[in-house]
């Protein structure tokens, strides 16, 4: 049975609960595998990056698999996908996988023919210029930056996501493609507090913020809302019930109590707070997921709010790419970003790389006082200075 | 039997399912979409053209080119979407704003997830993005593909979508990125009939499940990743399209402490593969690394020149229980003291290999700051087998929902349920002993909470008989 071509198809709206099929679940992975990694499966012994971008893998009877990684803009159209597919028939006998960070993989059994693929891939270029596969993506450099929705698909954004992952991937193209940083950077982006996906345990994670308490719609709160639903939703209780001149029912916010985590707008469409002066972008650090080492650990906010210029977010690129730079000038080998930035001491952070500290950076939400400093142990950098400065210590 | 499907599959041959011809497919030039401009101005999205990264925009203009040019009968939804969406997300850079409104319950009949509706606010500037429902495509474990199958989906969400999708979404699901509220249903009755393939899960269900490489082409997997991802996913069909939950759940498999699908961040029950027995040592291969023959890392630092390999330096004064040394030019390691950390077996993969009693911890409680701040996974299991058919798996997971779903309140994931009764009160309902494992330390404030079985003589007191002791 081949895919159909009537408008609704083979559905009957007069009957949906007819032939139904439910539950089916995903294929099955097996099929999907290369022969190779059918007859090696769970008997590989070590692997190898022989260069950016390029794997090979050795099973336990001998036998290779040589991988060739691309860089993905997760967005794609079935054109696209369609190019990839030719790349994979013409290379792969038609097998391919994706990586959990959006990259391509194509696999072939030789080295000749990874150099056939890889020269293949480096050819094909979208017509305005830029790569169509770039190769890269593995070791101790940047992998492609995982990122979320924002202006293409979602209602809550604080900022755009393909747009500033494309930004920021084309002023770091060369640690895509290259291996020369202290350990794996991983970039990931969200556009608002949400957060779908690990952006809080990344290298950098950039994030959107709204920074405006959300407007009350007054005219529909009533209407389209479970009042008691939208107040519970808020985590420090700044929504309180009141009622409009109308003696409509609506409710008030506390506005300082406000953190603009968008919760409430998540329960009641009534109470948007998407502005376009308000909305910024935050900058996190020094997290990472792997327990490599040391423990996996949360990104740190280490810039509190840069515009959202778009299309192009300049002060995004310039700041993770001044963060990217000092950590591959300073830091030891095998060291990731929030590693170094332990060792230095996170005020030795902020001066190597050139941040302003701001009030904005110390905690003040729950368990705020975990992270402060209860010792005197600490380093002297201008920031220090200018407290002493401040009561006339010097 | 391990890779036995638990439903016979349909072998899916593209030229039997297609819908397009090979004329269709390649119905425009190079030069045609060089010159190609879309309905809109959209100068700003067209500055996403340069560059060296993969620019979407140009991608989305081929799709939009390649729609202008096929018949009007061989799309069911408007042909210029493509060319609408480009139009509002120009809109969005300008207005600083995201133009699709919020909510719209929209689902196939018997699910209550799989499929997340969107509408555009701006329906009469952009009427082909008026609807732009999101289908979730359960996607095959570790994302591997063969181009038949994917041929067939793409001529599928081109005839009956936008022809734009994600690979793929966070959680892990193929994102097929807007439709017409008509063809959702007509959409899954052709992925489950003609493609033997189910949908994903979104709202408050047991979100699509998700695993990394695993056995398939990694060394150091300690359990079959693909295996317990398919197997869990199957056994919790009803969890996954129909809501009964709190609020999402998230399951997510590592095959071993490096944790390539970040489970330990962002999944409710995180499931790493580790073992129990000692770190194999292949001697030989460990002064082939020091001297000089194999590469350190994989080759991972290939970059840059950091020297001669020197395994004192970056392997055994950075193991972080301090469990190696070398004795006559041997490596030596104190298994029962070491944390399993990985970084001496990554930086030497040919010498170092994880051991062969093998199976997973389970951490649970991970999620990101919505709504009670970020959390990270609490070591809850130590060492688990996770062999076929999984039944103790099962079981701690069963555990794990009746209390959730009995305590949790509406949006209130299993971290934060856990933080608000306590660890305590969590292992108790799992039935296991406390252990120091669970905690980075013990507490530091003295308040316990006492339970009234935990006290001698109870709680019950005589007023008179402390008084006959104490005067008023």
């Amino acid at each position: 049975m081949g895919l159909s071509t009537e408008r609704i198809g083979l559905y009957n709206p007069a009957k949906p609960m007819e032939n139904r099929i439910t539950d089916l679940g995903p294929r099955h992975y097996w099929q999907f595998f290369p022969p190779v990694i059918q007859e090696n499966y769970g008997k590989w012994k070590y692997h190898e990056i022989l260069e950016p971008g390029v794997l090979v893998h050795v099973a336990e009877s001998g036998d290779k698999v040589f991988t060739v990684r691309v860089g993905g803009s997760r967005f794609m159209t079935v054109e696209h996908v369609r190019e990839i597919c030719d790349i994979a028939d013409k290379h792969c006998g038609g097998h391919l996988r994706f990586t959990t960070r959006n990259n391509i993989e194509f696999m072939v059994d030789s080295l000749e023919k990874a150099e056939a693929l890889k020269k293949d891939l480096w050819s094909r270029k979208h017509v305005s210029g830029s790569f169509k596969f770039p190769i890269g993506g593995t070791g101790a450099g940047l992998t492609n930056i995982v990122h979320t929705q924002g202006y293409l698909h979602c209602h809550t954004p604080a900022t755009d996501a393909s747009s500033m992952v494309k930004a920021v991937l084309d002023d770091l193209f060369d640690y895509f493609t290259s291996m020369t940083l202290p350990a794996q950077v991983r970039v990931s982006m969200a556009c608002c507090l949400n957060m779908c996906g690990a952006v809080h345990c990344s290298d950098i994670a950039l994030l959107g913020y709204h920074r405006k308490p959300p407007i009350v719609d007054e005219e529909v709160l009533e209407k389209v809302c479970e009042i008691p639903l939208v107040i519970a939703a808020c985590p420090t209780a700044a929504i309180s019930p009141s009622k409009t001149e109308a003696g409509k029912k609506a409710v008030k916010i506390k506005e300082t109590r406000c953190m603009f985590c968008g919760n409430c707008y998540t329960m009641c469409m009534a109470l948007p707070l998407s502005d376009k002066d308000g909305d910024c972008v935050t900058i996190l650090a020094g997290g990472k997921i792997s327990n490599r080492i040391h423990p996996p650990r949360f990104s740190k906010v280490v810039i509190p709010a840069l515009p959202n210029n778009f299309p192009r977010f300049p002060e995004v690129c310039e700041s993770v790419k001044k963060i990217l730079e000092a950590y591959a000038a300073s830091a030891n080998k095998y060291e990731r970003i929030g590693d170094w930035a332990e060792r230095i001491g996170w005020e030795r952070f902020f001066e190597k790389c050139d941040l302003p500290f701001s009030d904005h950076l110390i905690d003040d939400y729950r368990l705020a006082y975990d992270t402060f400093r209860t010792s005197t142990q600490f380093k002297y950098t201008d920031a220090s200075w200018a407290v002493t400065e401040a009561v006339d210590g010097e | 039997m391990a890779f036995e499907p638990q439903e016979p599959q349909k072998e899916l041959k593209y030229d039997e399912l297609r819908i397009y011809s090979d004329a269709e497919l390649k119905n425009y030039t190079e030069k045609e979409l060089k010159n190609f401009k879309i309905k809109h101005d959209i100068p700003m999205c067209e500055d996403l053209e340069s560059g060296p990264w993969p620019s979407f925009v140009a991608d989305a203009k081929r799709e939009a080119l390649h729609r202008r040019k096929l018949a009007a009968d061989r799309m069911m939804i408007e042909r210029d979407v493509v060319e609408d969406m480009l139009g509002q997300l120009e809109l969005s850079f300008k207005d600083g704003e995201t133009h699709w409104k919020h909510g719209g319950i929209v689902g196939v009949f018997g699910y209550g997830g799989g499929v997340i509706g969107r509408y555009s606010d701006l329906q009469v500037k952009f009427p082909s993005i008026a609807h732009f429902h999101t289908v979730r495509v359960n996607q095959p474990a570790s994302k591997f593909y063969n181009t038949d199958y994917l041929r067939s989906l793409c001529d599928l969400w081109e005839y009956r979508g936008s022809g734009m999708m994600n690979l793929h979404g966070s959680t892990g699901d193929i994102i097929f990125l807007g439709t017409f509220t008509e063809q959702l249903e007509p959409i899954f009755y052709e992925l489950t009939h003609v493609m033997q393939q189910d949908l994903g899960g979104s709202g408050s269900n047991l979100r699509t499940p998700s695993c990394c490489i695993g056995k398939a082409r990694c060394e150091w997997a300690c359990y079959d990743t693909q295996e317990l991802c398919y197997d869990l996913t199957h056994h919790y069909q009803d969890e996954l399209h129909r809501p009964a939950f709190p609020y999402k759940f998230k399951f997510k498999f590592d095959g071993c402490p490096n944790g390539c699908v970040a489970s330990i961040a962002r999944s409710d029950l995180s499931f790493i593969g580790t073992w129990k027995d000692n770190i194999r040592i292949d001697q030989k291969a460990v002064s082939a690394y020091m001297g000089g023959e194999i590469i350190p890392n994989a080759g991972a630092h290939r970059g840059r020149d950091w020297g001669a390999f020197d395994i004192r330096k970056e392997v055994i004064d950075l193991c972080p229980t301090g469990c190696m040394w070398l004795e006559g030019g041997k490596l030596m390691i104190d298994d029962k003291e070491c944390t399993r950390c990985m970084h001496c077996i990554n930086v030497m993969p040919q010498a170092l290999r994880p051991g062969v009693d093998t199976g997973v911890s389970i951490l649970c409680g991970a999620k990101a700051p919505i709504l009670e701040g970020a959390q990270m996974a609490v070591l809850t299991i130590p060492f688990m087998k996770a062999e076929p058919p999984y039944d103790n798996i099962k079981a701690f997971i069963e555990k794990v929902w009746d209390w959730w779903m009995e305590e949790g309140k509406n949006r209130e994931r299993l971290g934060e349920l856990i933080q608000r009764q306590g660890l305590p009160k969590f292992i108790q309902v799992l039935g296991i002993p406390a252990m120091p494992q669970m905690v980075k330390e013990p507490r530091s404030n003295p308040y316990i909470f006492w339970k009234e079985e935990d006290v001698p003589g109870g709680w019950q007191r005589d007023i008179q008989d402390y008084r006959s002791r104490h005067a008023r």
